[in-house]
Order: structure tokens, then sequence, then C-alpha cells
């Protein structure tokens, strides 16, 4: 119906006295020449790599199918692919059964402390993973954690209470980092549904019980599922958890294989390109059933505009024990980790907490680690690829909104696809495709900072796409259509029209990008080079020289200056009636 | 002022079908003048604007704006929407929410061809706001404003660029009832004052005839009737434009012969026979349609016949509706049912019999070969 969007078929017409060339279209060019760019060419030169044997200054490339022969051919690639489903399974499994508890409690009862429980959307932006696995570290590692000291004091033995360093450590880790997202994707599925349907269950005679088992979880059952995948995919493409826990004690899951592969001397890159690939088919495959379970039950109808609430479960006295459960798990997710940190950031060597250790403490840390080399280049850097990421990005992704949302340009589809095809690579595997394509290549950018401002636009595309494509949908084609009836141009409504409007959106999306960049690790991991190290590669590297004193005051500061932005995101979002996604 | 001639708009529906939104469209508006066209939903009346607009691009035909031609499909030009310089009220109003009243209005201005300097700018954005009588407001944010001063907001910026046409998207259709009445005589007001050439679109036929100078009643994507609002609501030319302009009685019947005036014919129908006007020649035995407005059923207690050359029936009140102003008695003539607007002094019990006189001039006849088009 829309023809200033119509741009596909010309049916023959030219402009009549309006202008041959339009600013418009050498801007969709650019947008889309640039998604393409990002999104296809990492992918493409990776299943090259895995096709191909090393090249080296003597012999050329030649074509192999070795690579998977290697891959495929060992007992160890089944260890390893039993290792991350287990890992992932297990992970989700742990994340989903802490969130749909917490979100049923406080959808459904009268538990106390609600609106304490918002907050939580945030914590997992704020705590970094890779602190938050080293925190679990010095709190259950069989040496030094500090609930093993404690276990072993109350109970007067030797015994290990709590080993991290396990395959069931992995899991409760992040299990336990990703249950906020499962609480707040289940509380949105519970929200979604038709209270009465549940009324007139009990209204049948269902006890509470019965009602949650027959009614309320088998009609949330394809949130579940589509949860599951969600989370199972987020686990077996992360990489600080494995990498921290798992490679000590010979626990190897692919993403972490892939690092290693990469950096045994000499490093076999054709085999981490298999493994890379084999992971890829994985989270491509979760990520396609996961869309369609969501597409075919319409997750996305509007949860709003229903005038009615859901009658609360009263839990009389329980209540306060429900409460309990709340502290606890707060505790245990973000107070117990947090000061664990910021006691180890007290101390000149890192100990357990004891009575004679608090007269230890110091500032020492702090002072040591701003003085450490290459940290004051790290926070610049880190500083100026998020900023510059997260503004490319939105910008870019505002203009191929538009081309999806308000355009009946044919095989826009395929932008949209292109510009979220990013989700399914597991940031390891961007980096180590980024990394071929630009040793292939050639040129500069391979061994400068530009190559981790690639990986992080690319990897942080589809959040730009997100956040401009919700913000796209709500704007009405009328006030596009209002400015062309009063005589502006397309470049003049975007900029004076559209781009106003998108600006909640933009400023979220913006600050996200940010922090999410700052906190990037495993597509660094394998593209920084000395000189050009960030943040993240800082910690990674405290922890690798066992520094882990001024690893601890780097933390506390780098949640601390997070913290403050989140903070600023979420009043921006609110002033701006954002809802974060 | 205005020429479209065998417009046709066509866009793709479901499953690769094309849906010939408008088809074969055309009309001129004079200078000045107040253009309304009506339709149900689907009619095509909005695909129509839009083209003339410039947001959609038609597959044929040609539109001219006096000596300009903003769309030709014979000679390949299409003229930008934003280089036509018509004035456009949408339905949903389109005010910009991050600007406030006097911005709105002031961006045609500013983005525009021609440039204006500062002064010059304020002093039109200001004579404008002065004649929808919003220059108190010019400071207030725009999304502060009821949905009344919206809707004059919309207007003010359509008419702030001193547009050659003003084409408004059914712009009454959001508001209430009684902001609705006051703004149609608002709006009826500036038209005629500023004496711009307006094309409307509604599906509301009150609005139509109250606003019109002439009206083009659209049913699926043709124009089935052009007049004066008189004119289509006293003679409509077919079934479907009596049935959707105003309500109306159908009575099925067949010629039975001419009448001494021109014009006249007498026709049997189940309700006995009546002299009706058609303006077609009809044969002997045709059979047609005859079209009764409800308020011209004359209800009386009193004996009535056909002396006075009126039509004159009985029948029994059959069930009555209070309204206050009137009141709807439903009147049972044979096996028929009419409807009949009486003033509220009429107050013969339900069961009673009553008698009803009925103007030939009234009995508007619709000749069975009409092509009986439903709306879409």
């Amino acid at each position: 119906m829309e023809a200033i969007g119509e741009v596909g078929r010309t049916r023959g017409l030219q402009g009549g006295d309006g202008p041959r060339f339009d600013a418009k279209w050498l801007v969709i060019a650019l947008a889309t020449g640039l998604v393409a760019w990002l999104a296809l060419v990492p992918l493409v030169f990776l299943v090259y790599q895995s096709f191909m044997t090393p090249e080296t200054a003597f012999e050329p490339a030649v074509f192999t199918l070795g690579n998977f022969a290697q891959a495929y051919g060992s007992a160890e690639t089944f260890t390893l692919f039993v290792n991350s489903v287990q890992y992932g399974a297990g992970t989700a499994l742990l994340a989903m059964a802490i969130g749909t508890s917490l979100a049923w409690l406080n959808e459904r009862t009268n538990t106390p402390f609600k609106s304490l429980f918002f907050a939580l959307s945030v914590i997992p932006l704020v705590i970094p993973n890779i602190l938050f696995t080293v925190s679990w570290i010095m709190l259950a590692s069989p040496r030094i954690g500090i609930l093993n000291a404690v276990m072993q004091g109350v109970t007067g033995t030797n015994i290990v209470f709590f080993d991290i360093y396990s395959m069931g450590g992995m899991i409760w880790v992040d299990g336990l980092q990703d249950s906020p997202i499962a609480f707040l994707m289940m509380t949105a599925a519970f929200r979604a549904m038709d209270p009465s349907l549940e009324e007139s269950a009990m209204m049948s005679g269902a006890s509470v019980a019965q009602t949650i088992r027959r009614i309320t979880l088998r009609l949330t059952l394809p949130a579940s599922m589509a949860l599951f995948l969600i989370l199972f995919v987020r686990a077996v493409e992360s990489f600080e958890t494995p990498a921290l826990l798992g490679l000590p004690v010979g626990i190897e899951v692919f993403t972490s294989a892939i690092y290693q592969a990469i950096h045994r001397y000499p490093s076999d890159i054709g085999l981490a390109s298999a493994y890379a690939i084999t992971l890829l088919l994985v989270t491509s495959l979760g990520i396609l059933v996961q869309n369609r379970i969501t597409k075919e039950t319409g997750r996305f109808q509007t949860v709003t505009g229903k005038g009615f609430r859901p009658r609360q479960i009263d839990l009389g006295r329980w209540r306060y024990a429900t409460a309990g459960l709340y502290l606890l798990y707060i505790f245990v997710l973000v107070a117990l980790p947090f000061l664990v940190l910021l006691w180890a950031s007290l101390q000149k060597f890192y100990s357990v907490p004891t009575w004679a250790a608090l007269s230890n403490v110091s500032l020492d840390a702090y002072r040591r680690v701003i003085a450490y080399p290459g940290v004051d280049t790290a926070v610049r850097n880190s500083a100026m690829l998020s900023v510059t990421a997260a503004t490319l990005i939105m910008l870019a992704t505002s203009v191929v909104c538009w081309i999806v949302v308000k355009t009946k340009i044919r095989g826009r589809w395929l932008l949209d696809a292109l510009a979220s095809l990013p989700l399914v690579f597991p940031g390891i595997v961007l980096g180590l495709s980024i990394m071929i394509c630009y040793l292939t290549i050639g040129g500069p950018i391979y061994g400068s900072i530009w190559i981790l401002l690639i990986a992080y636009l690319t990897r942080f595309l589809p959040y730009g796409m997100r956040y401009n494509m919700t913000s796209m949908l709500q704007i009405h084609k009328e006030l596009e259509e209002s400015a062309a009836m009063s005589g502006a141009s397309w470049w003049t409504t975007f900029r004076r029209i559209l781009l106003p409007l998108l600006k909640p959106g933009l400023l979220a999306g913006w600050i996200y990008i940010v922090i999410v960049s700052v906190r990037e690790l495993s597509s660094s991991i394998l593209l920084y080079s000395p000189g050009n190290e960030v943040i993240a590669i800082i910690i990674w590297e405290l922890w690798q020289n066992g520094q882990t004193v001024e690893l601890a005051a780097f933390g506390v500061m780098l949640i601390a200056v997070l913290f403050v932005f989140v903070m600023i995101a979420q009043s921006l979002g609110r002033r701006f009636g954002v809802r974060e996604g | 002022m205005l020429t479209v001639r065998s417009l046709s708009t066509e866009y793709a529906g479901q499953k690769g079908t094309v849906v010939r939104a408008a088809d074969d469209v055309s009309f001129e508006v004079p200078q000045g003048k107040f253009f309304t066209l009506l339709g149900p939903s689907g009619c095509g009346k909005t695909t129509t604007l839009r083209s003339i607009a410039g947001l959609e691009k038609p597959t044929g035909g040609e539109i001219r704006v006096g000596d300009r031609t903003v769309f030709s499909a014979a000679q390949g030009i299409f003229v930008a929407p934003n280089r036509r310089n018509f004035g456009m009220v949408f339905q949903s109003y389109a005010i910009w929410p991050h600007m406030n009243v006097f911005q709105n209005v002031a961006f045609p201005l500013e983005v525009g061809r021609r440039r204006f300097s500062q002064a010059e700018k304020a002093d039109r954005v200001m004579r404008v706001l002065h004649a929808v009588a919003l220059d108190h407001l010019a400071e207030r944010d725009a999304t502060r404003l009821s949905g009344g001063q919206q809707q004059r907001l919309a207007l003010a910026r359509a008419l702030v660029m001193e547009p050659d046409l003003l084409l408004l998207d059914e712009p009454l259709s959001n508001l209430d009832l009684k902001l609705r009445e006051r703004m149609r005589f608002e709006l009826k007001r500036i038209q005629r004052e500023l004496g711009i050439t307006t094309i409307y679109v509604t599906h509301d036929q009150g609005e139509a005839l109250a606003l019109s100078h002439e009206i083009a009643v659209m049913n699926a994507g043709r124009i089935v009737q052009r007049g004066g609002p008189r004119d289509i609501y006293e003679r409509p030319k077919s079934r479907f434009v009596a049935d959707f302009i105003g309500s109306t009685n159908f009575v099925e019947g067949a010629v039975l012969a001419r009448e001494a005036d021109p014009h006249h014919w007498r026709v049997s129908t189940p309700i006995g026979e009546l002299r009706v006007v058609c303006h077609e020649d009809l044969g002997r035995g045709e059979a047609l349609t005859v079209s009764i407005r409800p308020e011209d059923l004359e209800l009386t207690e009193a004996p009535v016949d056909g002396a006075d050359g009126r039509n004159a029936l009985s029948g029994t009140v059959d069930q009555k509706v209070f309204l206050g102003e009137y009141v709807d008695f439903q009147v049972k003539i044979g096996e028929t049912i009419l409807l009949a607007r009486a003033h509220p002094s009429l107050r013969t019990p339900i069961g009673n019999p009553i008698n009803v006189r009925i103007d030939p001039e009234k009995c508007i006849a619709l000749p069975e070969d009409e092509p009986r088009r439903q709306a879409a």
C-alpha cells in the first residue's frame, strides 16, 4: 500500500519533476553494505578455513577434509560434545527451575518485597561473567574457598564440601547467573496468560498444585521450551565459566576447546574452525527451533491492555518463608559474589576472611592495579571501542529497521535475517572467523585495534536491531507521510521526524551496547594484540598471572562504573518510557 | 482545478493476487469546492485520496491540478508527494509528538523549497493557528492537546504552506459525537472562508451531506454516483446508494403503467399499488425496487384516500421505539414491515390500525438491471 516506501518496482515510471537522485539510496546502500559485510564475510572465511590446510611460508593452503576428520575421528570430540550438551542442558534447567519458581511466586502469590525483584533484571548486566566466576572460585574452590573453610570450621573436618572446579560447579555458576533471564521471561509468560484460565480451574475444584501442574505450566509450555533453548544456547556459547572452571581440571567444552586449539603451539586454526562450525550448527539449530516455537505460539501478542490482575494466592504465614527464599536468592546471586570481591580487594595478599586478616585491610591493591602496566591504555581502548561501536550500530540499524519495517523493498526480510545472523555466533566463534578473515585478506586490520571494533560491531548488531525495531514498529506511518506532504524530502524526514522519535530506543540501545562491549571477552581474547588490550583482557591476564587481589580491586571499580551506567540507562528508560526488552 | 482521469491503483493482495483498490476513477473538482469521496470501508476512497497525495503510486490514469500534471501513466510522470504542495490531514492526525504546537505547524515552512525568514515564518504560523483558534497554545507540547485541538492542529499544519489542494482522510472519525458535530461546522467555516479546494474522505454519510458541494459515492473501487448532497440523498440511482446513505425501506415491485405526469409510473408491490418516480424509461412488467425514506412515510390515524395524488396505504403498528426527537414506527402492511419516522405527538398503541400517506416524488424506483454491488 505504501508508495513512498515502494522502491522495488518502478513499473516503468520515471520521476517527473522530482529529483533523480535521492540521498535515500546512498544511505540505504551504505547500511545494507555494512550489514552484509559484517554478517556474511566472516562466516564465509570460517567455512573456507575449515576445509583448508594451514598456510605457511613454504606451503600454500590446499583443500582438505583433515580438519573434520581430526575433529570427528577422535574420542575426545565425543567427550567434548557430551560435556557441552551436559553443561548446556544442566545450566538451562537450573536457571529455569530457579527463574520459574521465583516468577510464579512473584506473579501469583502475595509474597512481600516484590518490587525488589525487578531490580534483578540489571544484575547480570552489572557483574561481568568473568568476575562472577572468579568470585565463586573464591567462595567455593577446594583450596581457598570461603564456604569450604566455613563448613570445615563448623564441622571440624577436612572434607571438601564444595568443588567449583567440576561440571556441577560450572552448571551452578552459569545457571545462577542466567536465572534472572529465566525469571524475566517466565514473568512475561505468566502475565501474558489469561488468569481466568487458572481461576476456572480453581472453580472446578483443582488445588493450587494441580492448577500449577495442569494449567499454568501446561499453558506456558511453549514459552518454557523457547526459554530452555535460549538458555541452552547461551550456555554452550559461554566461554568464561568453562575456561576458568573447566580447563584447570580438564573438562573441555567446544568454546574452551577452540581457545585451546588456537593457544597451543603451533596453533591449529583448521581444527578450531572445525569445532567452531560444529558449535555454530548446534547454536543455529537451537535458535531456529526457538524461533519456530515463538512464532507459532505468537509470544509477541500484546501483553498489556488487559484490565484485570490475576487473583493472588494468599500464602498466609508461609509468605515469610517465600520472602526468605527471595532474600537468600539475592544474597547468593549478588551480595555474596560482590562482598567476596570487595573483601579480596582490600587485602594485600588473598586470604580467607578472619579476624586476623581484618587488620590487614588496605587500599594497596587499588593503587597497584591503577599503576599496572597497560591498564590505562585498556580503559581508553574499551571506552573508545564501546562508544564507537554503539554509535555506529544504532545509526546503521535505524536505517536497516526503517527499510525492513517501512518499505516494501523486495528481499527486505533478507536484510533483517542478515542483521540478526550474528546472534547464532558464539563470541569465540565470531572472534575466530574475524581472525581468519583478516589474516587471509591481509592488510593492516589484523593486529590493530580496529579488528576489535569490527568484532563488537558484528556481535552487537542484533541488539541494535532489536531496540530500533521495537521503536520503529511503534511509529505510525502517517507521521512520515505527513512530513512528505509538508514538502520534506526523505533525508529531512529521517533526520527530523524519525530519528527524534527513535531517540529513546536509540539511547537505551546505545547504553546497552556500551555496557556489553566493555564486558566482552570471548571474541576479544582471540583478536587482541599486545598494546591493544581492553578491560576484559586485563582481568583475564590478572587472573592468569594469579594477581587475585589486584583483579578484585579492578573488578570492584568496574562493577561500580557499570552500575552507574545501568542506573543512568534505567532512569533514561523511565523518562522516555522505554521498556527494557 | 483538480482533474482525475481513469485513475487505477493496485496493490498486491494475499497469495500474489492483485487487488484493484481504485478502478477507473474519474472526477473533476472546480476551484474552491468541497468534494467528498464517500463509501464503506474498503471501497477505495482512501486509496484514491492517497493516490492524489502521491502516497500511492497508481497503475494507470492521470491526475492534474490546475495545469500541472502530478501523475500520468501515459507520460511516465510521477511527482513525489513532497513536491506536490498538497496539504493533508491524516486519520490519526499524525501530530509529531517530539515537537510543540508551533514547531509542528512551522515544519512545512522549514522543509519546503521556499525559504522563509524567522519573522515571516512566525507570522504565517501564528496566522494559521489563529484561524483554527489555537494561537494561545502555540508553546504547548503537541501531545498535551485534546482530540479536537489535535485535529485543528493537523488542519493548521496542512494549511500553513498555502497548499493547492487540501486532502482530508476521515479527520473527524476519532472524535466523540458532540465534538464531531462541532468540528463539522468549524471545518466547513474554515474551508468556505479560505476557499481552498478540498477532497474529503469519509464513510459517514452525515458528514458528507453536511460539508460537501459535491459527493462521489464509491463502491468496490468505482464511483457509483456523483452529485450534490440533496441529489444523492433524494435521487439515489442504485439500491447501493439508497441503502448506504441514510436508512430506507425497499419494496420490490413490477411496472404496471406509465402515468400522465412525466417520469411517473404505476407499480404493483406487496403493499399495494404505488405511484413512483423514475427518470429512466421502463417497460411494462419490468421488475424494480422502490426506495422510500422513513421520514417520507406520513403516519396518521385519520382516514386517507388517494384523491390528492399521493399514495394511500393502511396497516397496523407492529412495534415502536421512542427516540426523544422522534418516534420510529414499524408499520405492517400486508406481510411487509416498513420503517416510518414520526413526530413524538403520534401515540398510536401497538396493534392498532394506522394509515400511511407517501408523496410519489419520494418513492424512488430503482430498475433491477442496475448491477447490485455489495460493499467489499
